[in-house]
């Protein structure tokens, strides 16, 4: 770990977003994960992404669970809200917040074996719900803080950092999460941030369950040959599948495409998504085919990436319970209980 | 771009601001971190190499590394270099055991210099202890030159010189004080091998307008009364009294002034407040003095009474940009402004003057009746006289007279020895590893947040009493040890290793002042735009690497770099180090100054 703080001084040309803040407001403490982290550059995206989305610190909570991934929250973000949670429980404490409190943007950050072992029921229920969130997952494939050994998500036959190869199939989160009813999934590697922190600005616009696995090689135990986890494996079989442009509002695309290689979504809130195909006739909005293309592609070795499929109409877990526009927690008494007259007309109602 | 060639001495030395700055490339940053280590005689001596007299420049220096200091990049204020030189000399100690020993014999070479003024010191100081024969002449009764004979003793102590000339006399040059060289010719039928000329720019400008000769007597050229009062041959003045002109001699005679019994003293400068050449530090001085500083007057002339001043007519004048462009300074047609005084000094320039030169020496002058001298060699066209310091190429200051002296100095013992004077030899360049641990450096990486620390002055009511008392106390020991950890060690280099690379980012990430980048190569014009925060200071170099496996290059901007070693603390690899770089600049006869 670094011992010093970051210094405060920054470069005299760094802008300030609406808001008046800096990127460099965005940030937290300096990160203690080992030198070369994957998670760092996540961490590092996500601040861009909010430092560019305008979004006001205190608006804001990020809740996590346990492991390398999961203490990343304290490394961005200083000034907003923050919850880490028992391992693989974030998705049930994070649901219960935004069921209290659905004016916040809820940003879940987890890792393979927190979402994929421990707390693969809670990720599974959450997503299926259709709680509003963006679900981050810094996938490495390995236990890190124990030194190493495979997790969930490695995949069969690679090789650990001792040279043991792996004899378990591998859970791939983006299949779940299209399978669970993820109504926005992504794939993103942690060092390609130009892809990264559009996909991340997006799944915190978008209205429901966002899931995005990046992909993020342990330097310290998961970045050697016949890992399918490090820098060099992922770059060598990174299939974008699309670039994304991301808008808020209208804006008319700066950038010119010829006609038909770029397909704009319009999300419920008005946002714009601008995908640049690059692999022909993939449909982002075509749940069926996305998995398809996701089981061949990965059989040939591909990792695939980028945004992989969004629902643009998708409703989340309030529309479903009809819930109250207000948040919970700013209700007064009399709207919470009610008094024994409303709950006679409840009990009558159900007689 | 093609690769930065690290190995090329400049490259880093360009890093060092402060130190490229120099113009004795003082390599300040090791020493600001030796005064922090308590080790004051270290500090002193790492000066005293390079600059010779670090006592009297740490009160008197121009300063040109603290505007190219990074820290005034970074945030409002330079790191108080020339400041903590001064707490270095002040707290050494007795280094005398430190000073390289005179010759033990001689090398049957003999050298004259002209002058004892800082050039002609350092000519002595180099070549004395390789066993050269120096001779310095100079009409003065004590050396020194100008540092003793027009740096009011308010700002430097009598005592300091007498210490720093006292180190130079004490390596045996021979010293003829107050005889004067008037004739060099006469001085070229000796049997010397080289003759340094080293005699400034003694003659002050004169200001031929009318009143001069009728009121000459209250008239003064501003370099000869700081001398005259500095030898103590005048120890006042009226009470009223006008400085015309805005550089730092024009600064000094009005403080001296104050203190001589000059009650209202005012200073006029045909320029700007801006444009002045004075220091902005040596202005302030003056105006916390109670010296108002009056702008765009040029004085017509001088009012007398039968002989007796009575003031000076100015004329009101403004700067106004002509049809060519150009700005020029005209009459505002204001009426005219008299301003009474009782004595004026003028400040408003200094010249060379050579009239002991013989031009039948085989030493040429220029159109300005300049001799000419090689800017590299300081070779005049006699090729057994070099110049340097205000001599050479008209007045500057302290430390650029003592850089000209350490050249010439290598000038004359490659022509003694009958090398070529053009062959510089290249200066010496250690690039070392300051990693001391998995995240632990051999230097305090913290950057300080601090502000620059003022130095505390005497009260002026004491400083006015005393033409003596020194008005700068230093700093206290406290505040200089803050104010050396502003230093951002820019001699810590980052240095990267293309090879080892795994392009990680996680320097982009941790980098507080955004000055790395992974991208596609191309014209520097064009990745300066690139960049993660554009790389407008020009001045500054871009650190560029080979390409990369992804086929991308590292682009660092050296601009607003902390050096606070984060790149490479986060780096996992290695592939970023901070190396400390340490230029050890070429001096006659290499280690001759040190013992």
């Amino acid at each position: 770990m670094t011992y010093i703080a970051k210094p405060r001084f920054h470069h005299p040309s760094l802008i300030e977003n609406k808001l008046g803040f800096t990127r460099r407001d965005y940030e937290g403490k300096v990160s203690t994960l080992c030198a070369g982290c994957g998670h760092d550059s996540i961490s590092a995206a996500i601040v861009q992404a909010c430092f560019e989305l305008d979004i006001e610190p205190h608006r804001l909570a990020k809740l996590s669970g346990i492991g390398c991934s999961s203490k990343t929250p304290d490394y961005f973000l200083g000034a907003s809200h923050g919850f880490n949670t028992v391992h693989g429980r974030m998705p049930s404490v994070l649901t219960g917040a935004n069921l209290a409190n659905r004016d916040l943007i809820y940003l879940g950050v987890s890792g393979d074996g927190d979402s994929a072992s421990i707390g693969l029921g809670q990720f599974a229920h959450s997503i299926r719900r259709g709680v509003s969130m963006a679900y981050i997952v810094e996938n490495n494939g390995v236990y890190g803080l124990t030194k190493g050994q495979f997790s969930a998500t490695a995949d069969k036959n690679s090789k650990s950092k001792k040279g043991v190869v792996n004899h378990d199939s591998a859970i791939d989160m983006v299949s779940l999460a299209l399978q669970l009813g993820a109504t926005f999934v992504g794939r993103s590697f942690s060092g390609d941030k130009a892809q990264l922190v559009p996909l991340i600005k997006a799944a915190i616009r978008h209205k429901g369950a966002a899931f995005i696995d990046c992909i993020s090689p342990c330097i310290a135990f998961n970045n050697h040959a016949g890992s399918t986890k490090s820098f060099d494996w992922v770059r060598e079989h990174n299939e974008a599948v699309n670039h994304l442009d991301f808008m808020v509002g209208r804006a008319p695309i700066t950038a010119q495409y010829a006609p038909g290689e770029t397909v704009s979504v319009e999300q419920h809130d008005g946002t714009v998504l601008t995908l640049r195909k690059v692999a022909a006739d993939y449909d982002p909005t075509d749940r069926a085919k996305a998995m398809g293309f996701l089981m061949e592609r990965q059989a040939a070795g591909e990792v695939v990436t980028g945004l992989l499929y969004i629902d643009p109409e998708a409703e989340d877990l309030h529309d479903a319970l009809d819930t109250v526009a207000t948040p919970l927690n700013q209700l007064g008494g009399g709207d919470l209980t009610p008094g024994s007259a409303a709950l006679a007309k409840i009990n009558a109602a159900l007689r | 771009m093609e690769p930065t060639n690290v190995e090329a001495p400049d490259y880093f030395h360009k890093v060092v601001d402060c130190q490229w700055a120099c113009p004795a490339h003082t390599p300040v940053p090791e020493y600001i971190r030796m005064i922090h280590a308590g080790r004051y005689a270290d500090a002193y001596m790492v000066n005293w190499k390079s600059n010779v007299f670090p006592g009297v420049l740490g009160r008197t220096c121009d300063r040109p590394c603290e505007p190219a200091c990074r820290r005034g990049r970074v945030e409002d204020e330079p790191v108080a270099i020339c400041r903590l030189k001064r707490v270095a000399a002040d707290h050494k100690g007795d280094v005398s055991a430190r000073m390289p020993l005179p010759a033990a014999k001689h090398n049957g070479l003999r050298v004259a210099c002209i002058g004892a003024g800082p050039a002609s010191l350092t000519v002595a100081r180099d070549l004395a202890p390789l066993g050269y024969e120096v001779v310095v002449y100079d009409g003065d009764a004590k050396a020194g030159g100008m540092i003793r004979s027009q740096i009011p003793r308010f700002r430097l102590p009598e005592s300091v010189i007498d210490e720093e000339v006292g180190y130079i006399t004490d390596l045996g040059p021979v010293m003829k004080l107050g005889q004067r060289v008037d004739s060099l010719k006469a001085l070229l039928t000796e049997k010397y091998d080289a003759i340094f000329v080293g005699t400034g720019a003694p003659r002050g400008r004169d200001l031929h307008i009318p009143g001069r000769q009728e009121a000459a007597a209250s008239i003064h050229i501003g370099i000869d009364w700081l001398s005259s009062v500095s030898f103590g041959h005048i120890d006042k003045i009226g009470k009223r009294v006008i400085v015309l002109g805005g550089g730092n001699t024009a600064m000094d005679c009005c403080r001296t002034s104050r203190r001589l019994g000059g009650e209202s003293v005012t200073v006029v400068v045909r320029s700007g407040f801006e444009e002045m050449k004075a220091s902005p530090w040596e202005k302030e001085d003056a105006m916390h003095e109670g010296i108002p500083i009056l702008n765009w007057m040029v004085p017509k002339a001088f009012v007398h009474d039968n002989g007796r001043l009575t003031g000076v007519m100015f004329e009101k004048v403004e700067p106004r940009v002509g049809e060519d462009g150009r700005r020029k300074v005209v009459p505002t047609g204001e009426p005219d402004q008299f301003i009474e005084c009782d004595d004026v000094l003028l400040a408003i320039g200094q010249e060379n003057s050579f009239p002991w030169i013989e031009r039948d020496v085989g030493l040429e002058f220029d159109q300005w009746d300049m001799p000419k001298v090689d800017e590299i060699t300081f070779q005049s066209t006699n090729p057994r006289v070099f110049f340097g310091g205000d001599a050479a190429f008209g007045p500057k200051n302290i430390i650029w007279a003592v850089a000209h002296g350490h050249e010439a100095a290598v000038s004359i013992d490659a022509f003694c020895r009958g090398n070529d004077v053009r062959l510089r030899p290249p200066p010496g360049v250690t690039l070392a590893s300051q990693k001391m641990g998995i995240h632990e450096w051999s230097y305090d990486n913290d950057v300080s947040l601090d502000l620059r620390f003022k130095v505390p002055h005497l009260e002026t009511s004491k400083a006015l009493a005393d033409v003596k008392a020194e008005v700068e106390l230093g700093f206290t020991l406290e505040q200089a040890l803050a104010e050396t950890q502003r230093c951002l060690n820019c001699d810590v280099q980052t240095v990267f290793a293309a090879p080892a690379c795994i392009e990680c980012d996680a320097c982009v990430d941790i980098c507080p002042t955004d000055c790395i980048t992974f991208t596609a190569n191309g014209p520097e014009d064009d990745l300066r735009t690139r960049l993660k925060a554009p790389a407008t200071n020009e001045t500054q170099d871009l650190y560029v690497s080979g390409t990369l496996p992804t086929g991308r290059v590292m682009v660092k901007d050296e601009d607003v770099c902390l050096h606070c070693g984060l790149c490479a603390e986060r780096c996992p690899t290695g592939a970023w180090d901070m190396q400390k770089f340490l230029l050890d600049i070429t001096h006659a006869g290499g280690s001759g100054c040190s013992r």
